[in-house]
């Protein structure tokens, strides 16, 4: 995918007052996928500033474009035009072996099916990001035990991944999206494979994640009973961002009244 | 108000004093149901008259001036009637966001969808609220935790019908979106559903 803007800026221009790195910030960002009269927009100028920190839920009709701005934020694909600020850093900007190191380095992900890996024990797979990043095996083993002490797995971490329960498995991911002080996790329908308690427990879990590690939790769900968790919910419709309970566009003001 | 049969559920379990019934209620309904002690004094005086309590004497370690209720034979008989009954069927509380979504449609999809909107960041904003205020009381009861996923689950249903409207305004056909709001674009869209 070709990226069609100009003149890149070498670090993010500030917008609405805002002061430091975000963790994540779009800045009129497109994404179309296919051509002519298969081409498809994914996202129509958006732009969000996440900051450090901050649980965001991103909901929406399928396909609004909640899974593509998911992707986007995590350096997987690129965007068709406009920016993408991913810990500081334009992603547009970045080699594939930077973008490969930010991906490792600053960006955590859960997805709603699980990725472990069946041959690794629950510690392995905690360990295994480090250990890629060259961190000294015993170092990684021990730091991979915190983040299992962290989602509340602190026995049994020996054990291989079909040997717990399904929001176990989860807590497992989520502790290897956390290994290394990520600056941001990206969780796409994290619970879907999950009872209500156990997804409950898993959002619960999310939740405590940026006040324990400064991480920046982006969470794209359609269950408002998760969305309740966060902090903000970022709402998306055909590709744009139609309401933000951060800023809520509501009847007064000068964008959305209802007069 | 089912105050009434919240008290005698709980003088089911066996003779309780007025102001233990007061903090009885209160903790099995997870703080989200305060009780004056005068109106539980009023509710009992009333259970007492009705015949579905009956005033027994002073128990060993209460203050000789506490009356301690029981239960009786017919207030039996009547919270049995309780569990049975279903809920008295009261209007849906957010009748009014049907009443709203449906005018804002006949002033045009356009304006219909931004009050879908709109309603929707405020419904998530309050249940956003009441999570982190449950949160900052630090009260992980039960009863606490069911209250939440009651409100919780009825702001749900609340949502799904947004999202449903949205849908539906959204796959309509573009003859009859956007129209302005007199009588014939009016019965065009609505011949066209």
């Amino acid at each position: 995918m070709t990226t069609d803007h100009t003149t890149p800026p070498a670090a993010p221009p500030a917008i609405d007052g805002a002061t430091g790195t975000a963790a994540v910030e779009f800045f009129d960002v497109v994404k179309r996928f296919g051509a002519g009269s298969n081409e498809v927009r994914a996202l129509s100028g958006v732009s969000l500033r996440i900051e450090p920190g901050e649980f965001v839920a991103i909901m929406g009709p399928s396909g609004c474009g909640k899974s593509t701005l998911l992707h986007l934020a995590g350096g997987m694909e690129d965007a068709t035009a406009g920016r993408v600020y991913v810990a500081g850093r334009d992603v547009a900007d970045m080699s594939i072996t930077d973008r490969a190191a930010l991906r490792r380095r600053e960006v955590g992900y859960v997805f709603q099916r699980l990725n472990l890996l069946a041959s690794l024990t629950a510690l392995e797979n905690v360990s295994l990001p480090l250990e890629l990043e060259g961190v000294a095996a015993k170092q990684a083993r021990a730091r991979a035990r915190d983040a299992l002490a962290a989602v509340g797995l602190d026995h049994r971490v020996d054990r291989y991944p079909d040997d717990f329960s399904g929001g176990q498995q989860q807590r497992i991911a989520i502790a290897r999206a956390i290994v290394g002080e990520r600056s941001v996790l990206l969780a796409d329908e994290p619970t879907g494979s999950l009872d209500t308690v156990t997804s409950d427990a898993v959002i619960e879990l999310l939740a405590g994640l940026p006040a324990q590690f400064g991480t920046a939790v982006v969470l794209v769900t359609h269950e408002p009973r998760f969305a309740s968790w966060t902090d903000r919910v970022v709402f998306l419709r055909d590709g744009r961002i139609v309401d933000d309970t951060a800023h809520p566009v509501g009847a007064g003001t000068a964008s959305g009244g209802f007069r | 108000m089912a105050v009434r049969e919240g008290l005698l559920a709980l003088l089911h379990e066996g003779p309780r004093y007025g102001y233990q019934l007061k903090t009885e209620f209160e903790a099995a309904t997870g703080g989200v149901w305060p009780l004056n002690v005068g109106q539980v004094y009023t509710t009992l005086d009333r259970l007492e008259r009705d015949g579905l309590v009956e005033v027994r004497g002073v128990e060993g370690e209460t203050a000789p001036s506490q009356k301690t209720y029981a239960i009786t034979v017919d207030g039996v008989a009547a919270l049995g009637e309780w569990w049975e009954a279903v809920p008295s069927d009261d209007p849906p509380p957010r009748d009014e966001l049907m009443l709203k979504v449906l005018m804002a449609i006949e002033r045009g999809d356009d304006h219909a969808l931004r009050v879908i909107t709109h309603q929707r960041t405020v419904l998530l904003t309050l249940l956003q609220a009441r999570r982190k205020e449950r949160r900052a009381a630090g009260d992980e009861s039960l009863a606490a935790r069911l209250v939440t996923d009651a409100l919780v689950a009825r702001a749900e249903a609340d949502l799904r019908w947004l999202d449903t409207c949205e849908e539906h305004l959204q796959r309509r056909p573009a003859s009859a979106t956007s129209a302005p709001t007199t009588a014939s674009s009016t019965s065009t869209r609505k011949a066209s559903r």
